[in-house]
């Protein structure tokens, strides 16, 4: 396949600057209700804070991809004295926790950088972030072409899929679909 | 659906071990707005007059505010309401931190505990499923201690905990409740929680807070944000460092304490040191707080950074409230290092930082006058510092001459008598107040510190300068953007104000002008207290982002309840009145409502008279300081009349 070029975003996380006040779940999940702003929860946000303050444990992750197996990896690591598991810097929806899961279906919930028309300048929880622990980057990156980013739906239904099989998803829409 | 508040309420009785949940009037959100307001009006239907405060009738109230958990910065404020031991009034406690928008996630707008457990015990609610659980493994734990046992027990780490410490489980007066980095510590309702039998509360929610008009209410947010990103970068001039910024106090963040330490009180409120803030203090206190300060942090969704992880070493780590760095240190005549240190035994006690050092320096008075003698104190060392330690933990423990002064300086002179009753010479209502001793009265201030019904001039001061910039010039460039006025007429009053002369204190601002004044920052104050707002960014610093003409908006869109400026100031009228009539309830009267006699050096009692009668005057409350049925009746608060003419309130005053 052809190579593009294309503009990749990321947020990049300054972990030192932040002060735990969780304004990026609030925002995210306030952006992402429907009715947009219409409501927050955290626990739906694409964004969440490690948090433990007691260790001077701040560390705002944002949600990857959705996996359907878990990993091996349990390893610890020490930073500054202070010590983190190998989970704390994953960005999956992954089955060994129920970080960045709908809570009220178990699908998957990806950041996807608050696409919009028109676009916005920065995601909503860097905006946000007045602590300045989030920053916006923009790179340039050659991808294969003809890879079209998964939206919510069809992340949510790979997950079903892998959960139930795709026979018995396939039936299940078929079933529903009739009037 | 309801929007902004949830709507329904959690009723736990300890005593029978049922958990009820149950639906809220949305007239009394229209009435009272939530917080402070509706824990008022269940105070008053359920909590008859003559209630102890160690009872079963008594109530503990744990309530969120109308907008918390929502998106507006920095509104996430549990209001506490009950009987308190201290004052035997209504104590009027607040904490901000995580814990009331996490209640609000769960699916409640109130915990409201009545009853007593024979067993220590602690609530865990977990969304839908609520549970009474065993805490005898967490007796005696620290309140942090307990909040990291509950999070590894439950395998959650974001479980926001409210808990209590040894002073609440020994029901010291002045016990806290505290909750991450911050407490609910005046009036001790830790000793009522403690009463009750009740380790901590426990709360993890994974639901939606709803708000009914999205798009307008983030637009007002977002306002908001950029006001506060505008104040950071325009501190206000000519203002103590400490007084120029948005937030509570930066006191973990400012280490130019020359206001505080100069300012105020040393020891029992005693000593002032005009000329302690030296070079080699700021630079030995400098090295001091930011050797242990690990971290600046925040409350739920707030930018401001008012707090701050302390790591002393040696200690456990904890999370510092603002000002109770300053106020052992001041008390023991210490250093900041001390401060530090005996904060960090205080939070996992679970003290007030006002009250607690205030109790200790009185009681070493009354050693050093001679009224307690050194059997009261066996075993204590020499040093001032070394003092406070060893009384820190009598107290906790209510141990000897700890059980006397564990009741706080005004029950502790009476119990020991013997003159000791002219060393509480600090308090309120029986409630210890700012160490502060000042010279000429100041009108504004002595209407608040007589009449706020929180009995504690932090929670009712704001907005309105404390002091009159020197000239006239500065004065008319500070009241250029000052948009937050309710009314011009703020603005005259200020720019009119001189230092010194005839339009300076105890005569200026008129009496009229002074209740005014009063009555605003009150106003605002209510308002917080109902919505849940940090008054760190509302009702306490100069130029705040919220204020009287965009919370009508907030209120609006947050609800769909229709609002504007009058009804919110009536209904912070009828929540500042219906406190007023539950204390009255609790028969307080005009004899009570004064500052500390040596508070001013100068003092007039022909203006002070003037002004406590004008400002009952404006309130609607009688001479008693009463509110009067007519008052009540505009309020829509008949109900109150009515109890009063039944009770002979009126009659006999």
């Amino acid at each position: 396949m052809a190579k593009v070029k294309k503009i990749v975003k990321s947020i990049t996380i300054d972990a030192d600057k932040c002060n735990g006040c969780k304004a990026c779940e609030v925002i995210c999940s306030s952006w992402h209700a429907t009715p947009r702003y219409s409501s927050n929860n955290p626990a739906r946000s694409r964004i969440r804070i490690v948090r433990s303050p007691l260790r001077d444990i701040y560390l705002p992750v944002y949600a990857g991809e959705y996996t359907a197996a878990e990993c091996t990896g349990r390893d610890k690591y020490i930073l500054d004295g202070k010590e983190y598991a190998e989970c704390d810097f994953c960005r999956a929806s992954c089955p060994s926790r129920d970080l960045f899961k709908e809570p009220d279906s178990g699908l998957p919930l990806k950041c996807d950088m608050c696409e919009d028309t028109p676009a916005l300048d920065k995601p909503k929880c860097v905006e946000w972030c007045l602590a300045d622990a989030l920053i916006y980057v923009e790179r340039e990156e050659e991808v294969e072409e003809d890879q079209p980013e998964l939206g919510d739906v069809e992340i949510g239904i790979g997950s079903m899929i892998d959960k139930y099989g795709l026979e018995k998803v396939l039936d299940t829409i078929a079933r529903m679909a009739k009037p | 659906m309801r929007y902004g508040e949830i709507g329904f309420d959690l009723e736990v009785d300890l005593s029978r071990g049922s958990i009820d949940r149950v639906e809220t009037d949305p007239r009394d959100t229209k009435l009272y707005l939530g917080g402070l307001g509706t824990n008022a009006k269940i105070m008053w239907d359920r909590v008859p007059p003559g209630t102890e405060a160690f009872s079963e009738d008594n109530l503990l109230i744990f309530g969120t505010g109308l907008l918390c958990g929502t998106g507006a910065p920095g509104c996430n404020r549990t209001i506490v309401s009950t009987v308190s031991p201290q004052t035997k009034l209504m104590a009027y406690s607040m904490m901000g931190g995580f814990w009331a928008p996490e209640l609000k996630y769960a699916g409640y707008d109130k915990v409201i505990v009545r009853g007593q457990s024979e067993e220590l015990v602690y609530l865990w609610i977990n969304n839908d499923k609520v549970e009474i659980r065993d805490a005898a493994h967490l007796k005696g734990l620290g309140a942090t201690e307990t909040s990291e046992a509950i999070r590894r027990e439950l395998k959650d780490p974001d479980i926001q905990v409210a808990a209590i410490g040894l002073a609440g489980e020994n029901r010291v007066f002045y016990a806290s409740v505290e909750q991450g980095r911050s407490s609910a510590s005046r009036g001790g309702i830790g000793a009522v929680m403690g009463d009750k039998g009740l380790k901590a509360i426990a709360v993890r929610g994974k639901k939606d807070i709803n708000v009914a008009d999205p798009a307008k209410y983030m637009d007002l947010c977002n306002d908001v944000l950029k006001y506060i990103k505008f104040r950071e970068d325009n501190p206000i001039k000519g203002m103590p460092a400490i007084l120029q910024g948005l937030g509570s106090p930066q006191e973990m963040r400012i280490v130019d304490e020359e206001w505080h330490t100069t300012s105020f009180m040393w020891g029992n409120s005693r000593t002032r040191r005009k000329d302690f803030w030296t070079h080699e203090i700021e630079e030995k206190w400098r090295e001091t707080q930011e050797n242990v300060r690990t971290r600046l942090i925040s409350c739920h969704n707030c930018p401001m950074k008012c707090g701050a992880t302390i790591s002393v070493p040696g200690l456990p780590t904890y999370m510092m409230k603002c000002y109770s760095k300053l106020t052992y240190t001041m008390a023991a005549y210490g250093d900041l290092d001390f401060g530090f240190k005996i904060a960090q035994k205080a939070t996992e006690y679970g003290l007030d930082g006002f009250s607690a050092p205030q109790s200790m320096a009185f009681g070493l008075e009354l050693l050093e006058a001679g009224i307690l003698t050194k059997e009261d104190f066996p075993g204590m060392p020499d040093d001032n510092e070394g003092r406070f330690f060893y009384l820190i933990e009598k107290i906790v423990r209510r141990e000897g001459i700890g059980d006397i002064l564990a009741d706080g300086t005004y029950w502790a002179a009476r119990r020991i008598g013997n003159g000791a009753e002219k060393f509480d010479h600090n308090t309120i209502k029986k409630h210890e107040q700012l160490p502060l001793k000042l010279g000429m009265l100041n009108p504004v201030y002595y209407l608040m510190y007589s009449t706020g019904e929180k009995i504690n001039i932090t929670q009712i001061e704001g907005q309105f300068p404390q002091e009159p910039l020197p000239t006239r010039e500065a004065r008319e460039e500070f009241v250029k953007d000052w948009f937050q006025v309710p009314d011009e007429k703020f603005k005259k009053y200020y720019v009119d104000w001189e230092p010194r002369g005839e339009m300076s204190n105890p005569y200026y601002p008129t009496v009229e002008a002074s209740c005014d004044i009063v009555d605003w920052m009150e106003k605002m104050h209510y308002i917080d207290d109902a919505l849940g707002m940090c008054a760190g960014l509302s009702s306490f610093p100069l130029k705040p982002p919220y204020h009287i003409h965009n919370y009508p908006e907030f209120i609006k869109a947050a609800t769909g309840m229709e609002m504007d400026k009058d009804e919110l100031w009536k209904a912070a009228t009828r929540n500042r009145t219906l406190m007023r009539a539950l204390n009255v309830r609790f028969g307080m009267r005009r004899a009570d409502d004064r500052p500390p006699e040596d508070h001013w050096k100068k003092r007039f009692p022909d203006l002070e008279k003037q002004l406590l009668d004008a400002y009952y005057k404006l309130k609607g409350f009688n001479d008693q300081g009463i509110p009067t049925p007519e008052a009540l009746h505009d309020l829509e608060l008949d109900y109150v009349a009515e109890e009063f003419e039944q009770k002979g309130i009126y009659s006999h005053g």
